[in-house]
């Protein structure tokens, strides 16, 4: 029934392209800015800790952002994500531990895999719609999840540490937690390119068409289905990317990275930081980071603070924070 | 030898599935009326457990634990709807999933906060903590009759209420189309409060009849949560009788896999493998098996709306 009401409703104004005005775009460009500019003004400062926590920060944002793709421009909620991030950080720790330590052989490994589960879990996933969505995706991160507690010669429960980070070009550069820090940043600006220039592109508007209205996408022409599949695909590949960093910055891998609740935390950031709007995402991450590690050195119980205000951001603060910084989402 | 301890597995999956069922009940019928997902539903189950543990231990009493944390178990559901989920029917499936998912995360460090991170335990009551022989030197414990027998008999009530009364034809129709039900001047809101306090007291007596099995421990119901998520999807979103199917088939399909995977792949690899294969496969069966129902049927196995 509603479907036949909407037919008649005017286009919705997101539709129209993101990035138009300055000020959209001037949020990002301070966020990196500031990010560029971290490890230069830490060297007068407790720069290990600094370092490590923003380098987790990044990394954090990074998936988060490739679920901003799939939920804010698509609509598809998955809750397991976090499923990607571990299928990347395993990769380098099972390469790592037969030595194979060159990072891009980890870093293909880690693609070709994330490829290949979002592919065949995404196809089957799609048919499905609304809630069927959520809880399939679900289902498929805690049966990778249940996997990695059953890969006994890989630790197990337990998880594996890694004998060493990732060698690049023959070089053990990434030793250094500044090395670790660009690189990191190098790939979320990139990332954040990338995704800027799918969410502007052709293929972007017909994503965010089908989210506003998959019935009349269809309509007029486009295969909802296929495109679904593609940003599935996308969004997998890149917290994949996410979980080898992961797995280098804590030199430690576990199936506690893939669990539901980390999938959450994912969902928690994005809604935090503005849903569809990218950035949002780096935004979402430091506050969500920032607050446990704050709310940490207070009590144990850091959590009974965390959950209310993850309810109370739902229920008050609906667009989040980048919302309240003006940002569109 | 190896027919009695396939009775033992059958028997073992049959609670658990029961189990399940106590659980996934309340889920699905809050789901299927209201269109509300509820992560929080798991901790209900664990807060059912608490809540025994507590009692119990207070009155000495396990009959008296259970006669307390029942009605406690069912307040605690409507105080959390009346407070929060109430303001979240209207909302978009992704802020009911965050918001109950903030709830998870407050109680599962207030239960960490009041009873401590280590696992609480509870005593069997005295006479049914024995075992009985269910076949040639086969011993099986009392207790876990009892949760099957417990669990068949809820499930048979349950029937009974949603397909014989007046009240569960209303829970019928809502499920299948609430607005019409509210058009036709049912009070659809309070309707739901009693499903809701309802399931939260099935959830939290599917906790308390685990708790001398288990350890009370805090995030044990999230995946319990998960599992019963699992369950209501493969026997299709606010289908009592598709919860009940599908919580055994879940339940059997785990605890048979487990028994049984390692050694049936021993046909095809050597020992050691198999057994790791096995081992490694058996949790993900039931994930397999909802991927495969729902390839088929996009809707699970008795979908209610059409």
């Amino acid at each position: 029934m509603n479907k036949l009401v909407d037919l008649e409703a005017p286009a919705s104004p997101t539709l129209a392209a993101p990035v138009r005005s300055g000020r959209v775009l001037l949020l990002p460009l301070i966020v990196f800015a500031l990010l560029a500019a971290v490890p230069i003004a830490t060297l007068w400062g407790p720069q290990g800790y600094v370092l490590s926590l923003i380098t987790r920060i990044m990394i954090l944002a990074l998936a988060a952002m490739s679920l901003d793709l799939l939920i804010g421009y698509g609509a598809m909620i998955s809750f397991g994500h976090a499923a990607y991030v571990g299928l990347g950080a395993y990769s380098v720790a099972i390469l790592s531990s037969h030595g194979i330590n060159d990072g891009f052989v980890q870093l293909g490994t880690a693609l070709v895999v994330c490829f290949v589960f979002a592919l065949v879990t995404g196809a089957i996933s799609l048919r499905t719609k609304g809630v069927y969505f959520i809880m399939i995706t679900l289902a498929f991160g805690q049966m990778l999840y249940f996997l990695g507690t059953s890969l006994a010669a890989y630790g197990g429960d337990d998880g594996l540490t890694l004998a060493s980070r990732s060698i690049l070009f023959g070089s053990k550069f990434l030793k250094s937690d500044v090395a670790l820090y660009y690189v990191t940043f190098g790939i979320l600006l990139s990332a954040y390119l990338l995704l800027r220039a799918v969410v502007a592109s052709r293929f972007g508007r017909v994503l965010r068409g089908i989210r506003e209205n998959p019935v009349r996408m269809e309509a007029i022409g486009f295969a909802p289905y296929r495109y679904q599949l593609t940003t599935y695909v996308i969004a997998g590949l890149i917290a994949g990317v996410s979980g080898c960093l992961l797995a280098n910055q804590t030199e430690f891998v576990s199936p506690a990275f893939a669990t539901w609740q980390r999938s959450g935390d994912l969902i928690f950031v994005i809604v935090l930081g503005g849903l569809g709007s990218l950035h949002g995402a780096i935004i979402g991450a430091a506050v969500f980071s920032l607050l446990a590690d704050i709310l940490s050195h207070y009590t144990e119980h850091w959590a009974l603070i965390f959950g209310p205000i993850l309810i109370l951001v739902v229920l008050f603060a609906r667009g989040g924070i980048g919302g309240l910084l003006g940002s569109k989402p | 030898m190896t027919l009695t301890l396939a009775l033992v597995q059958i028997l073992n999956g049959l609670q658990f599935g029961l189990i399940l069922f106590l659980i996934a009940a309340g889920l699905t019928l809050v789901f299927g009326v209201m269109d509300f997902i509820n992560l929080a539903h798991g901790v209900q189950y664990m807060v059912g457990a608490y809540l025994l543990a507590a009692f119990t231990a207070m009155t000495g009493s396990f009959v008296a634990g259970l006669a307390l944390a029942l009605p406690s178990a069912l307040l605690f559901g409507l105080l959390l709807e009346v407070l929060i989920f109430r303001h979240l029917y209207d909302r978009s499936h992704l802020d009911q999933v965050l918001a109950t998912f903030g709830v998870i995360i407050f109680l599962n460090q207030a239960v960490k906060f009041i009873w401590g991170a280590a696992p609480l335990s509870v005593p069997i009551p005295d006479a049914l903590s024995g075992a009985v022989e269910i076949a040639d030197g086969m011993l099986y414990p009392v207790w876990r009759l009892v949760i099957i027998a417990v669990g068949l008999a809820v499930g048979l009530a349950l029937y009974l209420v949603v397909n014989k009364t007046k009240l569960g034809m209303l829970v019928r129709a809502g499920a299948s189309n609430a607005a019409m039900v509210s058009a036709l001047g049912v009070n659809i809101r309070l309707l739901f409060t009693i499903v809701f306090g309802v399931g939260a007291m099935l959830a939290g007596f599917a906790g308390a009849m685990v708790a001398p099995l288990l350890s009370v421990e805090p995030g044990m119901g999230d995946n319990v949560l998960i599992l019963a998520f699992v369950v209501i999807v493969i026997g299709g979103i606010g289908s009592i009788r598709g919860a009940f199917i599908a919580a055994l088939l879940i339940g059997l399909v785990d605890t048979l896999g487990r028994f049984f995977a390692p050694t049936l792949l021993r046909v095809l690899l050597d020992p050691a493998a198999a057994s790791q294969t096995g081992r490694a496969i058996a949790p993900m069966l039931i994930y397999i098996l909802m991927a495969a129902v729902l390839f088929f049927r996009p809707s699970g196995l008795f979908p209610v709306k059409s």
